[in-house]
């Protein structure tokens, strides 16, 4: 059974071409707000423009009276549960009696044309008294608090070194807004075609809000613009499905580029304190932390955000004895939730930080003093979990330690701080060096059903053999699509595999996020060729497929493959798991509750103009271990990308709030690195393949994230000897 | 909205004296954002992208003129020896794609603070040329600005171009938050000529418009060794820097702090004439 085929073209290990990849370049790819129907509606959300108020009174007659307006709607036409969310029930579909953060949804207005439905939703008079808002996390209603104990609480040590941390609020930015199309179904149900991460979340929440059963709600992918973890929670899905359903025609809605700013969660910010303390041979012997996360509104995914905070929070180091406390809190600051790295990114920003202050506190080398901690192999994590399979710590280091200095600057102005915008010519800068390495866990934690569902079909299509891949999976541009055809080839043999539009036809696949999709739907995929070899074998007493043919055990020819199919396709559908975790101790924080960890180290080099504060990133260099690269190109694409966001957290990217206010919610102010502010990077992919995977596979897309940004800072810090102890670093930091 | 579409100046002339709440639209990468982002409903357009005369540039006496549709890849390829100053900021607009479609009067159109073309038109003395079927006039560009997005152009004028003397030594330098597509947080332009002996200014994104350091030109052309082209001596180039700073009227926004403007203004100051005057000392007269 463990028979994998070999000489079959485009299987895993190899990087065959995506197919979105020429339609994304050319500008032909059809993305959810594409999406067409031919007497659609357009929808339009009024959204709440303070943080906190009472609502007194909606009066909706002026936007039902304009023209081409169908239907005009409040929380009152909600007629389903009220409320949704991903782990705590407590987002109201539309606004009830009180808005809690700006761009709340009020109320949903559908119209002939959207720009009519723009206006109506502006003609809705709502009645606010408004009310004071809680914008400071430590002010707020406590969410989840998450402590971690090991060892002794009490532990003293040589030297000690205390810091103060902060991470502003991340957007995941993503380039196509949430938009989607509800079509309302003879049956009294609906079908929407929408942009998500997990199809089947959205189903129970549509349907539980729309008083539908769930087969009542059926949902089909459609396009989608990226995703970092803005797609998880419910944008658009219950309003269009309830305008739908309340005019009988298929609503579209689009959400415009401003207005996507207040339809997703954001990153969470975070202040965080921590102590580190060592031996004078710089062998750490303590760590307490508290971390302080801003949830925003509503709970979103933020529970799980603090456990990640918490139980990652000490980094990829073994240390005897932790105090950790993680918490989260409701504020009146839009929800926070997930986002690439999924608290890991926030404590990895302030535990570099540290370990850089440590190196300097013992007068030792950066990576001298990382080295001198790395985990490995069996370390104990501070939960007591024991680290099984590769964690090349160290490896990862002395690569990214190891690479050749980064070449220096040509002179040409687009290689300075500032770029072309001719800031500098060589006057004030200082070139620095920086590390980072951080620990992200794969997949869903602390107990959680975690699995994904696949049906593969394998029959024949013109006389040849075919494979029909189906699954939940949504493919948001990370190359799901190609990975399912790839595994299929090399557990089937047949190059023909196409993959289906996933919908909820077929099981959930759980969430593309948490780095899981290769792994579980993988898993998935995998598993369910195997059930349909089996079977195949099965029709034949075979022991074997080589070839496109079915050997004995003695390696005789026993049939053709396609002549075995002859006799009738064979689907399989198959729910797969990773091994169980388990939760946490509410009072200690111990439990094995985490499937795998993912390490990845960064250096970077930097330029700064350190009388104008400006930095230019020289290079990068990332070294990374990911068990076996299914498909190494998109590894290193994730890589790249996943780099590219770290550095936008570490110099420009921040949705900057004045009392519950976004003050730039525009891709104008709301900055994320061009191409000129991206370097050269050197990318080292190490496939040490983990004993429990499927391929021995390792999820790849967030370990980038996490240690990019503290190894920018880093640099920054090298060269301009300022403490920056808050990212994004901006210009008047570096000169103040 | 109706969309008009004249062929000819006089035609265009005509149909702004016809509709004075028509908005103009050259490049349209102001205009298109602020129909897009629904600020801005007007009840026509007027096209302005089939009148010849307002892509072409030439000479006027020993000025150089060039039509308000010049966009910003041609000021780089065709004006980037006669105009540097000009050229270097054009280089910091956008993307290609928005240098390939945005002008120059445009962006007086628009008139914002931020406007990048603004400040070498500022240093360089610039005249902008307007019209209407009343006739020509030429303003200095120190005069043009009268607000945040607003200048001295009547609803019936249009913009035709600008005017320049071209030669001296000339720089622009840019600051913003990222490395390219940025909006300045704020910019500096300086223009020195030898043969006048004179300095022009240029701030952009430190005040409510565009604007001169008048106090700043003043003092460089008295202090600079114009005769022997002698090194700047640090003490002039730090009081240049103080004085550029000191003309400016920053606020703190969500782009950067009035503080670190003020600060970023000195050092661009004094930079950018280390590089202009070695310049001269370089090429000789
Ligand atoms: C992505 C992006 C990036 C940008 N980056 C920058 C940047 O880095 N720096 C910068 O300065 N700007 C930038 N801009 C703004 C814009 O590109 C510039 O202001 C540009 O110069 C506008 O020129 P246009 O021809 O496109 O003007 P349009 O949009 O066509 O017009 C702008 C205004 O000028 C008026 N107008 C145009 N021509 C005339 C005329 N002949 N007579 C009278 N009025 C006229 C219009 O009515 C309108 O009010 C950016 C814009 C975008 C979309």
């Amino acid at each position: 059974m463990t028979t994998v085929e070999a000489g079959v073209a485009g299987g895993v290990g190899t990087s065959p071409k995506r197919p979105d990849g020429g339609l994304k370049v050319r500008g032909e790819f059809a993305f959810s707000s594409d999406l067409w129907a031919d007497d659609m509606l357009w929808g339009a959300t009024l959204r709440s423009p303070h943080p906190h108020a009472r609502i007194r009174g909606i009066d909706i007659t002026a936007a039902v009276a304009l023209p081409g307006v169908y239907a005009v709607l409040t929380h009152e036409d909600v007629p389903g549960a009220k409320r949704y969310g991903l782990e705590i029930v407590d987002q109201p579909v539309l606004a009830m009696g009180e808005v809690k953060y700006q761009g709340e949804p009020v109320a949903v207005v559908a119209a002939d044309h959207p720009e009519t439905a723009r206006r109506a939703a502006a003609r809705i008079v709502v009645d606010y008294e408004v009310l004071p808002a809680v914008t400071e996390a430590s002010l707020g209603v406590l969410l989840r608090h998450v402590p971690i104990r090991t060892g002794d609480p009490d532990a003293t040590a040589d030297v000690v070194v205390t810091g103060e941390y902060q991470v502003g609020m991340q957007d995941q930015a993503f380039l196509g807004p949430e938009s989607g199309l509800a079509v309302p179904a003879e049956d009294g149900g609906v079908d929407l075609y929408i942009a998500t991460q997990w199809l089947h979340v959205d189903q129970k929440q549509v349907a539980d809000c729309l008083g539908l059963p769930a087969e009542k709600v059926r949902l089909t992918l459609a396009g989608v613009g990226g995703a970092f973890g803005a797609r998880e929670d419910l944008s658009m899905q219950v309003h269009a499905s309830l305008l739908a359903l309340h005019t009988g025609r298929p609503v579209k809605m689009v959400y415009g580029r401003e207005e996507s700013f207040f339809g997703h969660v954001h990153r969470h910010p975070a202040t965080m304190w921590y102590e580190h303390g060592a031996t004078r041979d710089g062998k750490l012997v303590y760590v307490k932390a508290k971390i302080v996360l801003d949830g925003g509104a509503y709970a979103s995914s933020s529970t799980a955000v603090a456990a990640n905070a918490a139980t990652l929070g000490i980094g990829p180091y073994e240390v005897p004895n932790v105090v950790m406390d993680a918490s989260v809190y409701y504020t009146n600051n839009p929800p926070c939730g997930a986002m690439r790295g999924f608290g890991a990114v926030q404590a990895c920003f302030a535990y570099e930080s540290q370990m850089d202050k440590l190196a300097s506190a013992l007068g030792l080398d950066p990576v001298e003093v990382r080295l001198r901690n790395a985990m490995t192999t069996g370390s104990r994590m501070p939960t007591g979990q024991i680290v099984e399979g590769p964690a090349p710590v160290a490896d990862l280091l002395i690569r990214v330690r190891s690479a050749p200095p980064a070449p220096e600057g040509s002179g040409d102005l687009r290689e300075m701080p500032g770029g072309v915008s001719n800031t500098t010519h060589g006057e004030g800068v200082v070139r620095g060096i920086g590390y980072g390495i951080g620990i992200k866990n794969v997949a869903f934690s602390e107990g959680f059903d975690d699995y994904a569902t696949a049906r593969v079909r394998l029959e024949l299509i013109g006389g040849e053999p075919a494979v029909l891949v189906h699954t939940a999976a949504a493919e948001v541009g990370q190359g799901l699509v190609t990975v399912q055809a790839q595994i299929a080839r090399t557990e089937l043999g047949v190059e023909r595999v196409t993959v289906a539009t996933a919908d909820t036809s077929v099981g959930s696949a759980g969430s593309s996020s948490a780095s899981r999709q290769t792994y579980m739907t993988g898993g998935a995929v995998r598993a369910a060729c195997q059930a349909v070899r089996a079977a195949l074998l099965a029709r034949v007493g075979g022991a074997r497929l080589d070839g496109g043919k079915v050997l004995s055990d003695s390696g005789a020819v026993i049939a053709d493959l396609a002549s075995v199919i002859g006799d009738g396709p064979i689907e399989e559908t198959v729910e797969w798991r990773h091994r169980p975790t388990y939760p946490l101790d509410p009072v200690t924080g111990q439990g094995n509750a985490h499937v795998q960890y993912a390490f990845a180290a960064h250096r970077a080099t930097v330029d700064v103009d350190v009388e104008l504060g400006l930095v230019r990133v020289v290079e990068i260099v990332t070294a990374q271990d990911v068990g076996k690269a299914v498909n190494p190109l998109a590894v290193e694409g994730q890589i790249h990308g996943g780099t590219a966001q770290g550095l936008g957290l570490a110099l420009m990217e921040e949705i900057q709030m004045v009392d519950g206010i976004v003050r730039n919610p525009s891709f104008t102010d709301y900055l994320i690195p061009t191409i000129l502010d991206m370097p050269p990077m050197k990318v080292d992919v190490l496939e040490m393949a983990d004993p429990h995977s499927p391929y021995g596979l390792r999820g790849v897309g967030e370990p980038p994230t996490i240690s990019s940004t503290p190894a920018v800072v880093a640099a920054v810090r090298a060269a301009t000897g300022k403490a920056l102890t808050r990212v994004p670093v901006r210009p008047e930091h570096i000169v103040g | 909205m109706d969309f008009l579409r004249p062929s000819t100046w006089d035609e265009a002339l005509a149909a702004k004296a016809a509709h004075p709440d028509a908005v103009p639209i050259a490049g349209g990468t102001d205009v298109m954002v602020e129909l897009n982002f629904d600020r801005r409903r007007p009840p026509a357009l007027l096209d302005l992208t089939r009148v010849a005369p307002l892509t072409e540039w030439g000479t006027d006496g020993d000025l150089l003129r060039v039509g308000a549709g010049v966009s910003y890849r041609r000021i780089i390829e065709e004006l980037g020896s006669r105009l540097p100053g000009l050229a270097m900021a054009s280089r910091t607009v956008g993307s290609p794609q928005i240098r390939n479609r945005g002008t120059v009067g445009g962006n007086l159109g628009s008139a914002s603070p931020a406007g990048d073309a603004h400040p070498p038109l500022l240093a360089a003395g610039a005249l902008v040329e307007l019209a209407s079927v009343r006739g020509v006039r030429r303003v200095p560009v120190d005069g043009f600005f009268r607000g945040p997005k607003r200048s001295v152009l009547e609803p019936d004028e249009l913009i035709a171009g600008f005017l320049v003397r071209p030669g001296g030594a000339q720089q622009f330098a840019k600051v913003g938050t990222r490395n390219a597509m940025v909006i300045a947080v704020c910019s500096f332009a300086l223009s020195l000529s030898l043969e006048t002996r004179s300095v022009g200014t240029g701030i952009g994104s430190a005040a409510p418009t565009p604007l001169r350091a008048t106090e700043a030109e003043e003092f460089l052309s008295r202090e600079l060794d114009w005769e022997a082209r002698g090194p700047v001596p640090p003490s002039v180039a730090q009081r240049f820097g103080e004085l550029v700073a000191a003309a400016a009227s920053p606020i703190d926004d969500v782009r950067g702090t009035a503080a670190y403007r003020s600060h970023a203004l000195s050092v661009l100051a004094r930079r950018t004439l280390a590089w202009a005057w070695k310049g001269f000392r370089e090429v000789g007269p």
